[in-house]
Parts: structure tokens; sequence; C-alpha cells
């Protein structure tokens, strides 16, 4: 009998470890043979932890799992209380193009041999067989752009790094994956390891680089130890050695350490303050060598990229994003998780067909998209086109693709205050516009709390500031969601003035 | 309380086997903390002279990130995520009960030393929101009562 339960963060969250071992302890009672694989997550956290059943050579699904479940897995399936079907047919899962995640929650993620086996190596063996130069122009031609929400092509970013001389260069993966509604980067790092690490040692040959680091932030437990796994079972079997090898580091809970300059220094063991840019990371970057500063999505995109050539992946999408993108959504969700999918989808379709709206049965009133930097959108805007130039038009950003559902209980004018709050708790200190900002914005947004409406004019003065003085895009994006509040949900922000009155 | 020549070489010994990294301090507060708990402001100048930087930067460096602490926490650590998809699935109703529970608020130990309250911002579990660690372990979907239920199973 063979079963999967995933390891991933999700899983374990929900209950997944006692899931986990009552299967194994009720199949020793039982005297039943069962395989058990610690898969990653499907993406379907609503049904997390999610149990796959082999049935005739198709995989099963029962979930969400309880420990009143396990037994009925040795019984007659179909009539388990919990049985979804086959996983592969579920809607969710078929209205997919699962390209970057085509591995995640189907495989063994420590299984190099069915890594191999679902096509896993075949991007790196075809960039050994290729010049550097031939590699950088395959990913610029796929039209990849940084995944981690600048949004800059990954394939110039490494073309200044290949055509740098210097005697060192490096690979940085940044795993720093601090956005709220961001899970992508976690949920590959757990579910397929050794699709990071085939991006990164791709990367490598393109650049020149020997060596590489992956920057995973400290929250992340179970992908700090996946990966370390797979870098170890990776090394041992000759896909990273000489020619290019890795190590993993670990963060320390600092969320400005997700801007690659910050990063770099954090890697390097200073303080994670933002260097001043020129000069870029690509040119003078870890240690001052030149490197490559990537998300963890942008390069585990590069293997099917190289496998399956650039006009396949850039034939997906629209506009100048293209190919695939996981949508990652959550907060207040019916159907919260992972769903990649080719850019295009409205917001409204992402809202309200893929994620049923919210989970308490309410309207929804705002989606803020892109984390705590990214503009909160009302309805209004749904009909807005999932790209970067789509979403910059209507003043916000996709970032990391994260989507947070809000029902209309939410309080605009609270969610503005924190946003300036959380940018005066991680502000690094380097520039003024963000180190001071951030406090007078809290303080301004109380003032219009008390309903002093005077204080409006001031906000948006501060926030122009802060867009346009700021060194990065903590202190320079902080105004997205609270100037998106202000503009798109005013009741919120009237009513604490009639209120006062 | 360990003895300090213990503790002195038990550093030694963290300093000698992550010296070689490229970059080395952020993995040597890491060990370092995981064997005391924290970071002893006895290492400091340890650790200063043996990466050949000044006391001034280490101590900047350990202040800098939250994860690192001067002093031990409580014999349980609850960090309960304050980001916003946890807010959007009511988290901070979570927060609230939980503070009353404990008596204290963010930051702060019980005054048993068994619970210290943290805050965390996203721990990649946004669609099972609120999330939790505790000591390490990840809860989804809390709700007012079962943090209530959580922080007594911590306490036993």
């Amino acid at each position: 009998m063979r079963v999967w339960l995933p390891l991933d963060s999700f899983a374990l969250a929900m209950g997944g470890e006692e899931v986990a071992r009552a299967i194994l302890a009720e199949a020793k009672a039982r005297g039943v043979e069962v395989t058990l694989t610690r898969n990653g997550s499907r993406g379907m956290a609503w049904l997390e932890p999610l149990a796959e059943v082999e049935v005739n050579g198709v995989r099963h699904g029962f979930g969400p799992m309880t420990l009143a479940d396990v037994p009925g897995l040795f019984g007659d399936l179909a009539a388990h209380p919990k049985a979804l079907g086959p996983v592969e047919e579920l809607g969710w899962m078929k209205g997919q193009t699962r390209l970057t995640f085509a591995r995640v929650g189907v495989i063994d993620p420590l299984s190099l041999a069915e890594y191999r086996a679902h096509g896993g190596l075949e991007g790196l063996d075809k960039a050994r067989t290729m010049t550097k130069a031939q590699i950088v122009a395959e990913v610029t031609d796929s039209g990849l752009r940084g995944r981690g929400g600048a949004g800059f092509p990954t394939g110039i970013k490494w073309k200044t790094v290949s055509e740098a001389k210097a005697d060192r260069k490096y690979i940085v993966c940044n795993a720093d994956e601090g956005d709220s509604a961001t899970f992508a980067d976690r949920m590959l790092m757990e579910g397929d390891p050794f699709t990071l690490i085939e991006g990164m040692a791709i990367a490598g040959l393109a650049c020149g680089a020997t060596k590489g680091f992956v920057y995973i932030r400290s929250e992340y437990p179970v992908a700090i130890r996946v990966m370390r796994a797979a870098v170890d079972i990776a090394r041992a079997e000759g896909v990273l050695g000489k020619a290019f090898d890795m190590e993993i580091r670990v963060g320390a809970g600092a969320y400005v350490c997700g801007e690659e300059t910050s990063l770099l220094n954090s890697l390097e063991g200073k303080r994670g303050i933002v260097r001043a840019k020129p000069p870029l990371p690509a040119l003078e970057g870890f240690m001052g060598k030149p490197t490559v500063v990537n998300n963890v999505i942008s390069l585990a995109s590069v293997p099917v990229i190289l496998a399956k050539g650039a006009a396949f992946y850039k034939d997906f999408g629209l506009g100048r994003s293209r190919g695939t993108i996981p949508l990652q959504i959550a907060g207040n969700v019916k159907y919260g998780g992972l769903y990649e999918t080719a850019f295009g989808l409205t917001l409204g379709e992402i809202v309200d067909r893929i994620a049923g709206g919210c989970f308490t049965d309410r309207p929804v009133k705002a989606v803020q998209v892109g984390g705590p930097l990214g503009a909160y959108f009302p309805r209004a805007l749904f009909d807005t086109p999932f790209g970067y130039e789509e979403f910059a038009a209507k003043d916000g950003l996709i970032g990391h693709a994260g989507l947070t559902l809000f029902d209309d209980s939410a309080d605009m004018l609270a969610m503005a205050r924190f946003a300036m709050e959380f940018c005066a708790i991680e502000s690094c200190g380097k520039c003024t516009p963000c180190r001071i900002g951030s406090t007078r914005g809290v303080e301004t947004l109380d003032r219009l709390a008390r309903g002093d409406a005077d204080a409006i004019p001031i906000l948006t003065d501060l926030c122009n500031t802060m867009k346009l003085g700021s060194l990065c895009a903590l202190g320079g994006f902080t105004p997205y969601p609270v100037m998106s509040a202000l503009t798109h949900f005013p009741d919120d922000f009237a009513r604490a003035k009639e209120a006062a009155e | 309380m360990l003895d300090s020549h213990v503790q002195s070489d038990r550093i030694a010994e963290i300093l000698e086997a992550h010296i070689g990294l490229e970059g080395p301090l952020l993995p040597i507060l890491h060990a370092i903390q995981a064997e005391f708990g924290h970071v002893p402001e006895s290492a400091i100048p340890q650790i200063a002279a043996a990466l050949t930087i000044s006391k001034a930067e280490v101590h900047g460096v350990i202040s800098f990130y939250h994860d690192f602490r001067e002093r031990p926490a409580g014999r349980h650590v609850l960090k309960l995520c304050r980001a916003e998809a946890c807010q959007a699935a009511f988290g901070n109703s979570v927060a609230e009960r939980a503070k009353q529970k404990l008596g204290i608020d963010w930051h702060e130990t019980t005054p048993d030393g068994a619970v210290t309250l943290e805050p965390v911002f996203c721990l990649g579990l946004c669609a099972c929101g609120p999330a939790a660690m505790v000591d390490g372990r990840l809860v989804g979907m809390l709700t007012p009562k079962s943090v209530e239920k959580l922080i007594d199973e911590v306490e036993k």
C-alpha cells in the first residue's frame, strides 16, 4: 500500500505529523505493509493534511485528515468520509499550468531518483552542452522576470554577471520570503528542493560562478531542514561539487533582509543595512564580487526553461509578463493555497472563481496584492489582469504574487496604520524617509483615527516623500498599502471623522 | 548557570568550527544561541577577537536582528503571527486572548518563567491562519479558544 502525507508546513501546522504517525501505527496494528512518502503540498491548504493513497496506479486524495479518519484509509476507500477522488482530477489541480511546481506534492522531495524520473536535471544536462552566452540568451528569451517582486529581467542580470571579470563570482538565492501571503518559496524548498539546486547550478554555469548561497529566513524551519538534506544528497550524488557548490544560510528575523543588498550584508555577517546602488550587486555584490541575487521561484523556473526551451515558456502569459506565476491566495479565504497559472487572469477571477471568496461567507472588501508593501484593491478594480505592468498602471504591484483577502469587517484605516507600524519595526534605519517617516506615519494615522481630517494632506505628502526618497522598497513601497487604503476606502477614514464630530 | 570557563571553551569550539566560512558571524551567533539559549554578553569580546572586528560591531549585529537574545527566554516561546494574512483571519483576537491568558504583553515572559510571548511577521502559513509557532512547532487556524488550549498544553 502506497500512501503520501505531506511534510509541508501547511500539513504540519494542521496536525500532519500526528496523522503520519497514526497511519504507520494503524498499518502496523493491522499487519499491512505501507510505504509512506512524505511529499510536498499540492497547494490546497484547506485540505491539509491531505493524504493520498494509490488505487490502481492513481493517487486518490483524502482530506483534511484528522486522527479519526486514519483507520478508514485501510477500509473501503470509496466510502471514506474524506474521499476526494483522484487528486489530479480536482478542479483546483486541473485549472493550473504547473511548470515551476510540476513536481511539488508529487515526488518525494529528497529522492533524487524520483526527481530524475519526473524530468529533473534535464535542464542542467542541456546547459552543460551550451556556452555561457547561450544559456544566458535562453533565459533572456524566455522573458523570465524576477519573481521576488521587482520584476527585473533575469537574463539581463545574468548577462551582467556573466560578462564581469573577477576571480570569484557568486549565485545568491534570496529565500527570505518575508511578505505576508507568500509561501511559494517555502513550498518549493520543502516540496522540490532539487529544482532550486538545479536552477542555481545552471546559473553558476551561465555566469561562471562556482559558489552559491541560499539565504533562508529562520521562520522556515522545515524548508531549512529539507534544503540542507537536499544539498547533502546532491553533493553525494555529484550534482554539486567542484564545478558548483552551495551552502544554506539562515536569516535572523529581519524583514528588510529580503531586500537584496541588505541580504548581502547579512550574508557577510553584518547588520542587514541596505546598500546604496550603484554599484549593482551584479558587479559588486557578496564580498564585493559579481553576484547574481535571484528569488527562489526565479531560479526554480530556470530548469524547465532550459529543458523545454525559451519559446515554450514564453508562450504563456500576457504583455511583458511571460510564463507562469504561482499565485498564493491567503487571509480570509475559502480555498486558499498555491495556484500556478499563466499571467493574465483578472483579480476577480482569482478572488471569486478560484479562491471562492471569504471563509466568513461575507463580501470581499479588499485584496492586498504583493505582500505588506502592496496596494489594497477594492472590487472596483477586480478587472485588473494579473501582470507586472497591469498592476503598476493601477498604482499597485504584484510583488511575489501573494493575495490577502479581507471581508467587509476589515478596517482599512487600521490596516494603513499597521503598514506604517510594520515599516517602523522593520526599517534598517539607513535612510531618513523610512526610518523617521514610518513613525511619523503611525502618528499621522492616529490623528486621522481621532477624526482630524487635516492630517490627510500631511499623510499624502509624507507618503510622497517616502516613495521618492527611500533607498529601498521597504520605505519606498509602504505608501502603496497606505495610499490605496485612503484612496479606495475613504469611508473608513471618514467614519473616524464623523465619530469625532 | 554554566561555569564561565566551560562556556568560553564551548564558544571557542563554535568559533573554530565556523571561522573558515565566508561571512561567519550569523552562523556563529545562531550556533551560540542554539547552545546557550541566548548570546551571552561574555561571548562578545571572544567573537570580536576571533573575527578581528570591534566589540561594537558584534553588538551591533546581535541587536539588529530580532532573533538574537541577550537574555534567556522563558522555558517555552510562543510566537504568534501578526502579519496581514493572519490579521485578515482574525489573528488579533487570538493575540488578545493569548495576552490576557498569559497576563503579559509582546516580548514579555510570564513571572514563573514558563512562557515568552513574541510577535512574528509571517510563518508562511498564510492560507491557514492565524498561525503560531510554539518551540519550533507550527500551528494553524487558531481561534481564541484553541490558543487558550495551546497555552494550557505548553504550561503543563
